[in-house]
């Protein structure tokens, strides 16, 4: 017996739920949004850098009222050995502008606050709920979810899958596959409390702004993986994540590998005298285009991670999320105004939606960048920052070595490191996957 | 000493908000003579360090610190060494940060 109907039920109230629950109450569609938390956020984590555009197509005005932390005016990214950091800046004033095209911020702090926007458009949302099993009828079309509350069973024309990436409800179902090892990215993190003005003079900082550093090298351990550090008002939030099948290859412990970052000297400083407040882990989907499972179906669709839409060479992900929550729910409204059935054929509508934004076209574009790393980690990750490296020094050091000779020895560790052939296949392979 | 044996991850989990669901343990270990391969990983694979080999050798599980990454699911599950899920609603880690 179903006990309540409605017209849509969104599985999960992180990026991809919220988007999709306020884009359908908005509408005026009758939604119930479960989340297994105590609020939204209290399950999730992020690095986290927010942007602002895919926000401001579902809240406007939010900057007049969201959590943020710091609008970004520097990204750096830090090619690692043991000692040393060969770092690309930049920074621009331009990004002081008034408003700011990417944020940091603090997760369980936003996604209170977005839960709120969608609460207040009229959405039923419960958290503590955890929905333990999607309800299917004789032919499988998905009908409703049955949750760990005493009332049970709830009734719905749609289920949004916003599960993320350990999404059990859709694998169970045999809706999709789980993810595989090879294609998931587990990621340590800390939170570093620190006084602002300590904060601000270590990063070069000044009101609001805000810096990022990415990080690849000897820190992974020739894994396929990446450290960040992020600027919050008073925080660092630091973390590393690699592949999940590299760790269980390598035997490396993953809070082992994020001790060995924060020791490393360049970040050591940048976080000394900090107060850890929390330590967090979460799984990134980093399969890419190719791993993109179905989509929709009777009485179904998926989005966000747990449709694995991530883009893991830029680090997007929240953003692809709140995209594909909104398409989604945007081509639910456009069936119900219809007045058509929320079947497979008529849902192929948000896939479609889907393939013409930017999401699918990212992924495609990158199609090929997952093989190529995960492959070819160790060149990637290890031997090409540490080359980096040395030929730094090299450079560097005055030591009445000639010029010449020094650039000469350079390129000769190059070309032993990695043959003739390697680096022009790497470049080639990288330049093609890039395209 | 290396640096992984100077960290404690139980200091770090200290610092976290849990609401521990007592006598429901949401992942479970299938009982075994000899752990899988896949067990074995689990061992240092967890980031919170829920699995830890007994005295008779074989790999069980404290979920108590567990911070729901799901890393044990992608590894285990499929061979059917572990049967995972979430907490009930409300239970488990509880993030201030995330
Ligand atoms: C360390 C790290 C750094 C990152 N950095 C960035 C970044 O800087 N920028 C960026 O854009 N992206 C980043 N990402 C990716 C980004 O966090 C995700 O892409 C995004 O959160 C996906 O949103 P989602 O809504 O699909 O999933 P989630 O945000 O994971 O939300 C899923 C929700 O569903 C709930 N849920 C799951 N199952 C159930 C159930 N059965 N019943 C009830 N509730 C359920 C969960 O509790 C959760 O609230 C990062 C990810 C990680 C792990
Ligand atoms: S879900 Fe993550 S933290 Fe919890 S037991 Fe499994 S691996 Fe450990």
């Amino acid at each position: 017996m179903i006990d309540e109907r409605f017209d849509a039920i969104v599985v999960g109230a992180g990026m991809a739920g919220n988007a999709a629950a306020l884009t359908l109450a908005q509408r005026g569609l009758k939604v119930l949004q479960l989340e297994r938390g105590e609020y939204s956020g209290s399950k999730n984590v992020q690095g986290a850098i927010l942007y602002a555009d895919m926000l401001e197509k579902l809240v406007p005005d939010f900057r007049d009222d969201a959590p943020l932390e710091r609008h970004l005016v520097e990204q750096r990214f830090w090619m690692m050995d043991d000692n040393s950091h060969t770092g690309l800046h930049y920074r621009s004033d331009e990004f002081n502008e008034e408003r700011p095209n990417r944020y940091t911020i603090i997760r369980a702090q936003f996604d209170k606050w977005f839960s709120k926007k969608v609460q207040e458009a009229g959405a039923v949302v419960l958290c503590e709920t955890t929905v333990l099993e999607l309800l299917q009828d004789a032919y499988g079309k998905v009908i409703g979810v049955r949750t760990d509350r005493n009332s049970g069973k709830i009734g719905a024309d749609v289920v949004v899958l916003a599960e993320g990436v350990s999404g059990l409800l859709g694998t169970r179902a045999g809706l999709r596959k789980m993810p595989d090892k090879n294609n998931v990215a587990l990621a340590v993190k800390e939170m570093h409390f620190l006084p602002q003005e300590t904060l601000e003079a270590r990063f070069n900082l000044r009101g609001d702004e805000g810096a990022v550093i990415e990080a690849v090298g000897t820190i992974s351990q020739g894994m396929t993986g990446m450290g960040f550090i992020y600027t919050n008002k008073e925080s660092i939030s630091l973390g590393i994540g690699c592949l999940v099948a590299d760790f269980e290859k390598t035997g490396q412990t993953p809070y082992g590998l994020l001790e060995k970052f924060k020791q490393h000297p360049s970040v050591a400083a940048l976080i000394a005298g900090s107060e850890v407040k929390e330590y967090a882990a979460h799984l990134i989907p980093e399969g890419g285009f190719k791993a993109i499972p179905q989509l929709y179906g009777d009485g179904w669709v998926v989005v966000g991670d747990a449709a694995q839409l991530n883009n893991a060479v830029h680090r997007e992900g929240s953003n692809l999320a709140m995209t594909s929550g909104r398409l989604a729910a945007e081509a639910i409204f456009q069936i119900k105004s219809r007045r058509d059935p929320m079947t497979k054929k008529n849902l192929a509508l948000y896939k479609k939606m889907l393939d013409e934004s930017f999401v699918m076209k990212d992924l495609k574009k990158y199609r090929d960048m997952p093989d190529l790393l995960h492959i070819q980690a160790q060149n990637f990750f290890l031997t090409y920052p540490q080359l980096v490296s040395k030929a730094m020094t090299n450079f560097l050091r005055v030591d009445g070595t000639p010029k010449r000779e020094k650039e000469k020895a350079t390129f000769r560790s190059f070309l032993t490191a990695r043959s003739p052939m390697g680096l022009v296949g790497d470049a080639v392979r990288l330049a093609r996957a890039w395209r | 000493m290396s640096a992984e044996a100077a960290v404690r991850v139980e200091d770090k989990l200290y610092l976290n908000r849990y609401l521990v669901d007592s006598g429901r343990a949401h992942i479970k270990v299938r009982p075994h003579a000899k752990p899988s391969a896949a067990l074995l990983s689990l061992l240092k694979l967890c980031p919170a360090h829920c699995y830890e080999m007994n005295s008779a050798g074989q790999v069980e599980i404290a979920t108590d610190g567990c911070i729901e990454c799901g890393t044990c699911r992608i590894v285990a599950e499929p061979s059917g060494d572990i049967e995972w899920n979430y907490p009930r609603g409300g239970y488990g880690v509880l993030f201030k940060f995330g």
